[in-house]
C-alpha cells in the first residue's frame, strides 16, 4: 500500500518518544567513569616517593622536572632523598602513563579527574605544592592491587599512602619466567651483615650536592 | 447603553467585540468606542498568536528532543519553559543588520508581511460560539487569499536580501507554494460542497460528523499541502539548513529574524486552527459547548503535535520529488475526492439541498473506500521502477580470456 512505510517511520519516532532520554546533564549528573581512566592531576604520595626520578627518566616528552637533595640521614641508612622541585607540565602531557609504570615504589598514580581547565598555559604546570594538596583518588591504571581491591576512584574515598602499595599483594610471590619462588636463601647471606659503604656516607655529609634531573 | 451594534454590522456576531463596544460606549462617543473595541480585539489576536508561537517553539523543541532521545531546552524555568523568553531577549539585543546591496524598504517590510497573514488568518476562525472576529460568508476564500501573501513575502525576502542563497530559497519557496496551492484549494472544495457554505461558522455547525471522517482524502491532501506551505521539515526546501543555510531569511538578524521565526511558529498554530475548524468540527465538543475554546485549543494541540511528529521523523525531499508529489499525487487525489464528493452530494441531498447526519455517515463510508482504493492504485502506479539485475552480457570475461 502506498505510504505504509511512512507510517512505519512515524512509529519508530513514536517508540523513541516513550523511551528515557539518553542525555546526561553534565554538571549535575556524570557518566560512570572507568576505574582505569587516565585522568589529570597525578596522585603523588610523598611518603612513598624516594626521589629516584624514574618517572622523569621514562617520560617520553621530558615534562617532569625533579630536583632532590639528600636529606639529613643517609639514603643508605634507609632514608630517602628530599624533593625540592616536582613539576609536571601537564599541558604537554599525553597521558601515556609511562611515568606511573616506571615508579618502583607505587608513589605516582594517574589521577581520576578531568576538570582541570585553566585560563593560562602557565597554570598548567603542576608544582609540588599542587601535587601535595591534590585529592588522593588514584586511578587504578597499572595498579592491579587497587583494581583487585575493588577501588573505584569515581565514587570512592581518597586513599591513604599506606593503602596503595604492593606490600600486601601476592603477585610478586608468584612464579614468573626465570625465577623460583621457593629458592633456598644462601646461608652466607643469612649470617652476613649488610655491607655499608662508609665512604659514600662521608662524601655526602661533607659536600651535599643536589642530584638534579632536569628536562 | 448609548451605542448598540446593529445586526447588519459584520462584527455583530462577535460577542467580545460587542461587550467592549457597548461598555466603552458608556463613556466615549460611539465612533471612538468602535475603534477602541477593534484595537482591543486586534491586540488580543496579535498577542495571542505571538504568545502561542513562543509557547509552541518551546513545546516543539522539547517534543523533537524527546523524539530524538534527547531532553531539549531545560535550563530556564520549569522544564525550560522560559526558553522562548531567553531567545527573544537574545535576539532583541543582537544587531539588526541590513546588507549593503539590499533593497532597504522591501527588506524591512518582509517580517511584517510574513507575520500579517498569520494573524489575519485567525480573524475568521471561530474559537467558540460567537467568538470569531468576523463571520465572513466567504471565510474559506479569505483564508486561501490571505495565506497566499506568504509566498510574496518569501519572494520579497529573497529578492531584497542581495544574496544568492536567499534567492535560491525564495525561488524554491515560491515554486513549492504555487504548486501546493492547487491541491489545497481542490481539497477545500470538497469540504465546502459538503458544508454548503464558505463561512467557517457554518462549516463548524455543519459538522455533526467531523469532516475528517467525511473527507479523509481532503484532510490528507490539506495536511500535506499545509505543511509544505509552512516550510516544515519534509518540505522545508526553501530554508534547507544543510543545503542553502537558511534560505530566504539568511540575511535577517535581531528583531526581524525574531519576527520571521514567530511568524513560522505562529503559522503552524493558525494552520492547525484552520484545519480544526474545517475538518475536526471546530469548537464543538462531545460534552459542553460552553467549553468551546478548550476543545478548540485541545484539537489545535493534537494537530501541532502531529506536525512536530512529522517534522521529527521524515528527511527532506528533493525539489523534483516535492513537485512530483504535489502534481502527480496530491492533485489527482484531490480531484478524485472532489468528483466523489460532488456525486455523493448530488445523490444524497434532500429537497432543500441539505445533508443530515445519516447522509454524512454514508459519505464517510464511501469516501474511506475511495481513499483506500486510491492509495492502493497509486501504490502500484508510483512504485519506483528498479531495473531487475539480470545477467550481464558483453562486458564479462570468461576465466580463460582473463589472462
Amino acid at each position: 500500500m502506498y505510504g505504509i512505510n511512512l507510517v512505519k517511520g512515524l512509529m519508530v519516532t513514536m517508540k523513541n518518544l516513550t523511551k528515557r532520554p539518553f542525555t546526561v546533564q553534565y554538571p549535575e549528573e556524570r557518566v560512570k567513569q572507568h576505574p582505569r581512566f587516565r585522568g589529570e592531576e597525578f596522585v603523588w604520595y610523598e611518603e612513598r616517593c624516594t626521589g629516584c626520578a624514574s618517572c622523569a627518566k621514562y617520560c617520553p616528552l621530558g615534562i617532569i622536572e625533579i630536583v632532590t637533595t639528600p636529606s639529613e640521614t643517609a639514603p643508605a641508612e634507609g632514608d630517602k632523598y628530599k624533593l625540592e622541585v616536582f613539576d609536571i607540565a601537564i599541558n604537554r602531557c599525553m597521558f601515556c602513563g609511562l611515568c606511573v609504570e616506571a615508579c618502583p615504589y607505587d608513589a605516582l598514580f594517574m589521577g581520576s579527574g578531568f576538570e582541570q581547565g585553566q585560563y593560562s598555559r602557565k597554570n598548567m604546570v603542576i608544582n609540588i605544592d599542587h601535587l601535595r594538596q591534590a585529592e588522593k583518588r588514584p586511578s587504578t591504571y597499572f595498579r592491579p592491587q587497587l583494581e583487585d581491591s575493588g577501588y573505584d576512584p569515581g565514587g570512592g574515598r581518597p586513599l591513604h599512602w599506606q593503602e596503595v602499595g604492593r606490600e600486601g599483594w601476592q603477585w610478586h610471590q608468584k612464579e614468573k619466567a626465570g625465577m623460583r619462588i621457593d629458592r633456598p636463601v644462601p646461608s652466607d647471606l643469612l649470617e652476613q651483615e649488610p655491607p655499608v659503604d662508609s665512604s659514600f656516607v662521608e662524601d655526602s655529609e661533607a659536600a651535599p650536592t643536589p642530584v638534579e634531573e632536569a628536562e | 447603553m448609548n451605542c448598540v451594534l446593529g445586526p447588519d454590522n459584520i462584527l455583530h456576531d462577535t460577542l467580545l467585540f460587542r461587550v467592549i463596544y457597548e461598555g466603552v460606549g458608556n463613556v466615549l462617543p460611539c465612533g471612538l468606542s468602535y475603534v477602541v473595541a477593534g484595537l482591543a480585539i486586534m491586540m488580543l489576536l496579535v498577542n495571542g498568536v505571538l504568545l502561542g508561537a513562543g509557547l509552541f517553539s518551546w513545546v516543539e523543541r522539547r517534543l523533537i528532543g524527546r523524539f530524538h532521545n534527547r531532553i531539549g531546552p531545560n535550563r530556564w524555568g520549569p522544564f525550560g519553559s522560559l526558553q522562548p523568553l531567553a531567545d527573544l531577549v537574545k535576539l532583541l539585543f543582537k544587531e539588526d543588520l541590513t546588507p549593503r546591496g539590499a533593497d532597504r524598504i522591501v527588506f524591512a517590510i518582509v517580517p511584517v508581511a510574513m507575520l500579517a497573514p498569520v494573524v489575519l488568518m485567525m480573524a475568521v476562525v471561530p474559537f467558540a460560539k460567537d467568538t470569531a472576529l468576523a463571520n465572513l460568508n466567504v471565510g474559506v476564500l479569505y483564508i486561501l487569499a490571505v495565506t497566499s501573501i506568504t509566498s510574496i513575502a518569501i519572494f520579497m525576502a529573497g529578492w531584497s536580501s542581495d544574496n544568492r542563497y536567499a534567492m535560491w530559497g525564495a525561488s524554491r519557496g515560491v515554486a513549492i507554494l504555487i504548486s501546493y496551492e492547487v491541491p489545497v484549494v481542490m481539497s477545500l472544495l470538497g469540504v465546502v460542497l459538503v458544508a454548503g457554505s464558505m463561512s467557517l461558522d457554518d462549516v463548524v455547525s455543519a459538522q455533526t460528523v467531523p469532516f475528517l471522517l467525511v473527507q479523509p482524502l481532503a484532510f490528507f491532501v490539506f495536511f500535506a499541502g499545509t505543511s509544505a506551505e509552512l516550510n516544515r521539515t519534509p518540505f522545508d526546501l526553501a530554508e534547507a539548513e544543510s543545503e542553502i543555510i537558511a534560505g530566504y531569511h539568511i540575511e535577517y538578524s535581531g528583531v526581524k529574524f525574531a519576527l520571521i521565526q514567530a511568524a513560522e511558529f505562529g503559522a503552524v498554530l493558525t494552520s492547525s486552527a484552520v484545519m480544526v475548524t474545517l475538518f475536526l468540527s471546530g469548537w464543538s465538543g462531545p460534552v459542553s459547548n460552553y467549553l468551546g475554546w478548550a476543545w478548540f485549543l485541545m484539537k489545535i494541540g493534537v494537530l501541532a503535535f502531529i506536525f512536530s511528529w512529522v517534522r521529527a521523523t521524515f528527511p527532506r525531499l528533493r525539489i523534483d520529488q516535492l513537485l512530483a508529489f504535489a502534481w502527480k499525487f496530491l492533485l489527482p487525489l484531490s480531484i478524485i475526492n472532489l468528483f466523489a464528493t460532488a456525486l455523493e452530494v448530488y445523490f444524497l441531498r434532500d429537497g432543500s439541498g441539505a445533508l443530515d447526519t445519516t447522509d454524512l455517515w454514508i459519505m464517510a463510508g464511501i469516501n474511506f473506500g475511495v481513499a483506500f482504493g486510491c492509495l492502493l492504485i497509486f501504490g502500484t502506479l508510483i512504485k519506483e521502477k528498479v531495473r531487475p539485475a539480470g545477467p550481464i552480457t558483453g562486458a564479462t570475461l570468461s576465466p580463460g580470456e582473463a589472462d
